[in-house]
């Protein structure tokens, strides 16, 4: 079927509608009940996919399987609790859905209209029944990813029934494209990728060139580890990608788009397949779109793991098949992009912002947010925090807020110590700056950067001169080699922050570090590069006094640099049975049968290979005696002010 | 700026230039067919591919998913079909991580080294990997049983530290379910030499 027109969308629309409505909380009396999957990457690992269909084969063997319907749908965002089962008509939502439960889920809920209450969210004491009353999706705003969890990502019309669709229809028939360059200009949208440049302006300039064809292009690598929001929206609104797409088309005069994705995202390459296939046989893909003397088509591109391509004149070069090594800027890639065409390219939480500003109004639009960070930003959660997961908040929501309150603060009862952001361009923010609203200008400031969105959250247990050396490890292994500062550069940076944990370090190592960053991040030609010393700057403002009590004391004070930890022998859980004579190869043990077994610190190697083969689990590993007594004198994780360093 | 994997000459269907058939070790007769039957899977691929500029990852990528890893020879086979310098085909192969140039072994372990799974103790499963397996990262045990990988990031931070065997991904993991990963590989390749 071909949608030509406008009616010929509200047809759709008028056949899924109830369907949908009843998602959002309708009680329309359809008659059926509707069992929703999360489908997403984190819950099909966690075996969504079982879930569903032995739903399916027991409500075939019960009969049911006219009254209920099973439906796919994308991440709620609560992976941590995945895999999550919702059943509507009343918005119940289960976690922790395993398929030895269907059963009893199809018998005590579907069947017998009753709550089964082991399946429910704990919210420390009480069950929650209702998505509606857990804090984690009470504290968030949910616009870009207002479909996700609510339709089926591998059906149109579910999209089109969400008014999808509709804001394309609109402009081809109606709308010049300057007047919709204009309206996401006014909406003050900032790219999403990570550097903020208004989205608006970079339309305008891909509109401005002559040269023909023009390409559109989505940029899908999300290579940020720890970062999965494109990949949810891919995997729960890829219509919305495709639509914005289309527009943006439209709007620059372009006839076709690329999305290049990564090879490690199988589940939202799939869905993109399929929802490519549904638009090109909707009509809304192909050639004379709405009947107007308009083309549009879209093709994937596959990236091979190399995080250098989510940088955009990189990724030029991938999407051409080539080796991904950035180029030089200017000629933008608006002026001279893919086959040397202008081409525009957008992250894509930018593009799935593009049909809500164009279905709701800039003017709404320009009201959220913060004064220069319109609208929302998704953000990833992981790390040591409670609830890992997708969420959506305002531009200038504070950390607290997405730490402590949607993220339900810090696992096991640890204290906070640092959150990342911005992956490994970024950098770590301390404690003191959690009240502070976050959008692009304030985190720059602080010396991070909104990056893509992904947000670490570390503990006391985390070492931040280990998380420095483990950034600068993956920028260096990702440096594409080809300016100096940053294939050298790095590597040199990494020598050094190697030395600093393994105990071997020096007082001037700490200023060699710092102006061997500025120089890198001054110097380099790419993104990757100018970046890439973030977290060894961000590290050494908020946690030197870790940096010094690695290089002067030799402790490591959150117990994890290896070379700088101590391992004893409990005398009272030794059996003296000598295996660990036999595994240290340096000797350093020393005893005799029948009596407990010491190991002399200074001969020790720290290898650990006594610990794998002690029997009673009697060596233990800690940090060094002196660290106490430092830590009484006052150098504690963080405190690194000069005052502090002094006293000592 | 140079345009790769396009215009490549016309693959003539059936037809393995014999330099591709004679290298290796002396085979079997099923298994050169069977060898040419991947070439032949190939040729069909690049086919539909170069038709469009700028398909070469993908081609890649596909060679790699039937022969599991990308050797000179394919690289090399690859690089006439669509005529494209040799040295452009093993560049791009050599730049990209998800490319491998070495044969893989029954069970390939990819160990997750994103931010989330760092801090969650990936390192400490990798030292158990090497530890058990005598092998570092990146190499395939003497018996062809074990590859060990890293991945990046593959999004499923909820779910970390993350460990994916033959392509399962196993969330959650912790030291000890990573020993019993390897002991039921180990079993499961016991199981199928008793049943040959």
């Amino acid at each position: 079927m071909q949608i030509k027109t406008i009616d010929g969308l509200n047809i759709v629309k008028e056949k899924y509608l109830p369907l949908v409505k009843q998602r959002l909380g309708h009680s329309n009396g359809i008659g059926i009940s509707q069992v929703m999957v999360c489908s997403g990457t984190s819950c099909i690992s966690g075996e969504s996919q079982d879930v569903r269909r032995e739903l399916e084969r027991e409500l075939e063997r019960r009969n049911l399987q006219n009254s209920v319907q099973v439906i796919k749908t994308g991440c709620f965002g609560f992976c941590q609790h995945g895999p999550i089962v919702m059943i509507h008509p009343g918005e119940h939502f289960y976690c922790r859905v395993k398929p030895q439960d269907v059963k009893k889920l199809v018998e005590t809920h579907l069947v017998n209209s009753q709550v089964v209450e082991e399946l429910q969210y704990q919210n420390k004491s009480e069950k929650v029944n209702n998505i509606e009353d857990i804090h984690f999706f009470k504290a968030q705003k949910r616009i870009v990813l207002q479909n996700c969890g609510v339709i089926d990502p591998e059906e149109i019309g579910e999209y089109i029934a969400r008014d999808g669709y509709y804001a394309l229809a609109d402009i081809i028939l109606n709308k010049k494209p300057a007047e919709i360059i204009d309206r996401i200009k006014k909406s003050g949208l900032r790219g999403r990728g990570g550097a903020g440049f208004p989205t608006g302006r970079k339309w305008e300039m891909a509109a401005m060139q002559e040269a023909n064809p023009k390409y559109i292009l989505c940029n899908a690598d999300e290579g940020d580890p720890g970062a999965f929001m494109d990949r949810s929206i891919l995997e729960g609104d890829p219509h919305s990608i495709l639509e914005a797409m289309t527009v943006a088309g439209y709007c620059i005069g372009a006839a076709q788009g690329y999305i290049y994705i990564r090879a490690e995202y199988p589940v939202a390459v799939e869905r993109l397949e399929i929802a490519i296939d549904q638009a090109r046989e909707y009509g809304l893909l192909g050639k004379n779109l709405f009947d107007a003397d308009f083309d549009f088509d879209i093709d994937l591109r596959f990236g091979a793991g190399a995080f250098v391509c989510g940088e955009e004149t990189a990724l030029l070069h991938s999407v051409m098949g080539q080796r991904g090594e950035p180029h030089p800027r200017p000629p933008y890639p608006a002026q001279e992009g893919l086959w040397g065409k202008p081409t525009l390219i957008s992250n894509v939480e930018t593009y799935a912002n593009v049909p809500v500003i164009l279905r709701r109004g800039w003017e709404w639009y320009s009201g959220q947010g913060s004064a220069t960070s319109k609208g929302s930003k998704v953000f990833s959660l992981a790390g040591k925090i409670n609830n890992t997961g997708l969420i959506e908040v305002p531009m200038g929501t504070s950390l607290r807020t997405i730490i402590f309150d949607i993220g339900g603060g810090i696992a096991n009862g640890k204290n906070f110590k640092a959150v990342q952001t911005g992956g490994p361009s970024g950098g770590c923010i301390p404690a003191k700056y959690l009240d502070l609203p976050i959008d692009y200008e304030s985190l720059k400031e602080i010396g991070s950067m909104m990056g893509s969105g992904g947000m670490i959250v570390m503990d006391e247990d985390n070492c931040m001169v280990d998380i420095a050396r483990f950034y600068v490890e993956f920028t260096q292994d990702e440096s594409c080699g080809r300016c100096t500062p940053c294939r050298v550069g790095t590597k040199r940076l990494l020598e050094i922050l190697k030395r600093i944990t393994e105990g071997k370090g020096e007082m001037e190592d700490l200023e060699l570090l710092e102006e061997l960053a500025y120089d890198i991040r001054d110097a380099s030609l790419c993104g990757l590069g100018q970046t890439a010393p973030n977290p060894v700057i961000s590290t050494l403002r908020y946690f030197r006094g870790e940096y010094v009590a690695h290089i002067r004391d030799k402790i490591c004070p959150a117990g994890v640099c290896k070379a700088l930890l101590d391992y004893t022998i409990d005398e009272a859980k030794c059996a003296a049975c000598g295996l660990c004579v036999k595994a240290c190869a340096a000797g350093a043990i020393s005893g005799a049968k029948g009596e407990p077994y010491r190991i002399d610190p200074d001969k020790c190697i720290r290898c650990a290979a006594c610990v794998a083969k002690c029997p009673k689990d009697a060596i233990s590993k800690g940090i060094r005696k002196e660290a106490a007594n430092i830590a009484e004198r006052g150098v504690q994780p963080g405190a690194g002010s000069r005052e502090e360093r002094a006293a000592l | 700026m140079t345009q790769e994997a396009y215009g490549g000459q016309k693959t003539q269907e059936g037809k393995i230039p014999a330099a591709f058939m004679q290298e290796g070790p002396i085979e079997e007769k099923a298994d050169k067919e069977k060898t040419k039957n991947k070439f032949l899977e190939l040729d069909r691929y690049i086919d539909i591919y170069t038709k469009e500029p700028g398909q070469l990852i993908i081609i890649l990528k596909k060679a790699q998913d039937i022969f599991g890893y990308l050797s000179e020879q394919v690289q090399a086979y690859i690089a006439e079909k669509t005529s494209t310098p040799v040295s452009e085909v093993n560049g791009v192969v050599t730049f990209y991580s998800f490319f491998l140039t070495e044969p893989q072994g029954k069970y390939t372990l990819d160990l997750c080294t994103g931010t989330a799974c760092y801090i969650k103790g990936a390192q400490e499963l990798m030292e158990i990997l090497k530890d058990s397996l005598q092998i570092d990262a990146g190499e395939t045990t003497p018996d062809n049983l074990f590859t060990i990988n890293t991945t990046r990031c593959i999004g499923a931070c909820g779910l970390a530290p993350i460990v994916i065997v033959n392509g399962n991904v196993h969330g959650n993991t912790s030291p000890d379910e990573i020993k019993k990963i390897i002991r039921k590989c180990r079993k499961g390749e016991e199981i199928a030499d008793k049943n040959h």
